[in-house]
């Protein structure tokens, strides 16, 4: 887990007992990743970036280059600059909800004196689960007039709720399904967190007279596990701003664009319309905002290792 | 053993929020299961039940063997998240071997490379694979379903990782005896390093089993579709709602994985969250 990812092992000594092996070795060894790095990874990232300059659409002959053309478009786009504001306010209810939840979980599962086993197996199954799946099943669930979770409300004397029909409810009821099956990732890594907190710290704070439960827990705990947040933070604000999945099964972007999302846009621009320059360009401007999430994942994980 | 915070009414309050978040968290597989053998009519009532008031035993799991092909669904799936599974262990094993035991000039570069394309999503390279497997018609295929995945950097990080802390004199010992490296890699390094082979499988098939993005781009046959693909498929092509159906094939597809969870739990934990970085 996140202590696995330190890139601060120590250096591998190869040569020390005495052995010389010719550096050819090791280039057959590394050759077919490295081909398969330049021929999957690489390269497609430069064509994609040169595609992004022209207004190259899929089935046509030739294409023109139009430089900035496609981004400034992007400015202008209606449904782009939708879809990367829907993108946003998803990561901003999926984020903190699904850290929370996760943070909440595992210090309640962790106080247990029985039962953990069986509590951390509930809560880490959607997980596993296959979610293009379980998606189908949520949208039954919420479904305007016969899904279960209305004819409930109903049963309560409740107005029903048609969630995935509703502009307003629809993204918030795809973050719903999202910290479903996040919050389990989370707890498990404050499980591992709290598991690392010694228990003279707590000791500690009992004779400096700290009685109260929630004053060991906000003293103690919660500083303790200050570097397991940032990195559950970064990791499920990435997870979440990939989201594509749910929106492809459930909502498809409706109803009337309430949950239009950077990646199902894009989808659609490349794969369905075809338009491949301005596809490109929106990638872009992903890739650009995944670098940033990514310097700050490398940021967090620097300052977990030091901590 | 003591935590100052155990203490018998708060555990009894903890169990009671537990149980009632695990009721939640539980609910979607419940009615997914239910609503599996449930009859068509039943569904339509504005009435909640627990239990079906008509069980139709296995008709929509028949159903959903039959008429949807829910079998070559999951035979696709082990063949794309296998094969891929496969190719990456064959390709980032030795490269990882490089990386942590052998000095060589790019071996730097090569590694920043690595690190840059941890964070780089299948969405990124999406448009040029697309048109790359397209010129050579492979548009369709399970190569097409595979290919963009053969490479997996998050293989030789973490493998480079696991390598590194492999004791040298082992490898010395046999390279002292004649063996070639190759096989010094695969009958005793990685052999000493299954931990991290089972936990990196875990992740990779559970990765490709669950994805829909990119069988989304590339595939277009029923014939080929893998689980998440045929079962999205199905929905849309059928509108009359046959939701006992759709249910039993979710059940059927999501199965394995959910089963392979109950039965290895430590990997399955393991080997999804280590993903951390990706």
């Amino acid at each position: 887990m996140p202590a696995d990812l330190s890139l601060h092992a120590p250096k591998a000594q190869p040569g020390r007992l005495g052995a010389v092996l010719p550096p050819r070795i090791a280039y057959g060894l590394a050759a077919p990743a490295v081909l398969l790095l330049v021929a999957t990874v690489i390269a497609p990232i430069l064509v994609m970036i040169a595609l992004s300059f022209t207004d190259y659409r899929f089935g046509e002959a030739g294409l023109r280059w139009t430089g900035l053309g496609n981004y400034l478009q992007l400015l202008d786009d209606r449904t782009f600059k939708r879809a990367l504001w829907n993108t946003f306010a998803y990561v901003a209810m999926v984020a903190p909800a699904s850290v929370l939840l996760g943070l909440f979980l595992a210090v309640l599962i962790d106080a247990l004196d029985r039962g953990q086993r069986f509590y951390r197996l509930v809560f880490f199954l959607p997980v596993t689960a296959t979610l293009v799946a379980m998606a189908m099943v949520w949208k039954y669930l919420l479904h305007g007039t016969i899904g279960p979770f209305n004819l409930m409300l109903q049963s309560l004397g409740l107005p029903s709720l048609d969630v995935f029909g509703d502009r307003d409810l629809a993204l918030a009821g795809l973050a719903a399904i999202n910290v479903w099956s996040l919050a389990g990732f989370n707890m498990v890594l404050f499980s591992a967190g709290l598991t690392g907190v010694p228990q003279d710290l707590y000791d500690a704070a009992a004779m400096d007279g700290m009685d109260s439960r929630l004053d060991r827990f906000l003293n103690v705990t919660l500083p303790l596990l200050g570097p397991t947040t940032l990195f559950a933070v970064v990791t499920s604000t990435i997870t979440a701003f990939k989201v594509f999945d749910t929106v492809a099964v459930v909502t498809r972007g409706g109803p009337r664009g309430s949950t239009d999302v950077l990646l199902y846009t894009t989808y659609l621009e490349g794969f369905s319309y075809f338009r491949m320059g301005s596809a490109a360009a929106m990638t872009v401007v992903f890739l650009a905002i995944m670098m940033v999430f990514a310097w700050i994942q490398a940021r967090v994980l620097d300052r977990k290792v030091h901590y | 053993m003591n935590t100052p915070y155990r203490f018998r009414p708060g555990q009894i309050l903890a169990h009671v929020i537990l149980l009632f978040l695990a009721f939640l968290f539980l609910f979607p597989f419940y009615v997914m299961i239910v609503t599996s053998v449930r009859s068509p009519q039943e569904l339509f009532v504005p009435q909640f039940r627990w239990l079906p008031q008509q069980f139709t035993g296995l008709q929509y799991y028949i159903q959903a063997l039959t008429e949807i092909p829910a079998l070559t669904f999951l035979k696709n799936g082990v063949i794309v998240s296998g094969g891929i599974l496969l190719v990456q262990l064959l390709t980032a094993i030795p490269c990882a071997y490089a990386l942590a035991k052998f000095q060589f000039r790019g071996r730097d570069l090569l590694f920043a490379l690595v690190l840059f394309s941890l964070t780089v999503p299948i969405q990124a390279p999406a448009l040029p694979l697309f048109l790359g497997l397209n010129a050579i018609g492979a548009i369709d295929s399970y190569f097409a379903a595979m290919a963009p995945f053969f490479l997996s950097v998050f293989a030789i990080f973490l493998f480079r990782q696991t390598f590194r802390s492999y004791p040298d004199e082992i490898i010395q010992a046999a390279r002292l005896d004649g063996m070639p490296e190759w096989a010094i890699l695969w009958t005793v390094v990685v052999p000493g390093c299954l931990p991290s082979v089972a936990a990196f499988s875990v992740f990779s098939v559970t990765a490709h089993w669950n994805d829909l993005y990119w069988p989304m781009v590339v595939i277009r046959s029923t014939d080929l579709m893998t689980p998440p693909l045929g079962l999205s498929f199905f929905a849309d092509s059928e509108s009359g709602a046959n939701y006992g159906a759709l249910m039993a094939t979710a059940t059927i597809l999501t199965a394995p994985l959910m089963l392979g969870f109950l039965l290895a739990q430590r990997h399955f934990v393991r080997g999804i969250t280590m993903t951390g970085v990706k």
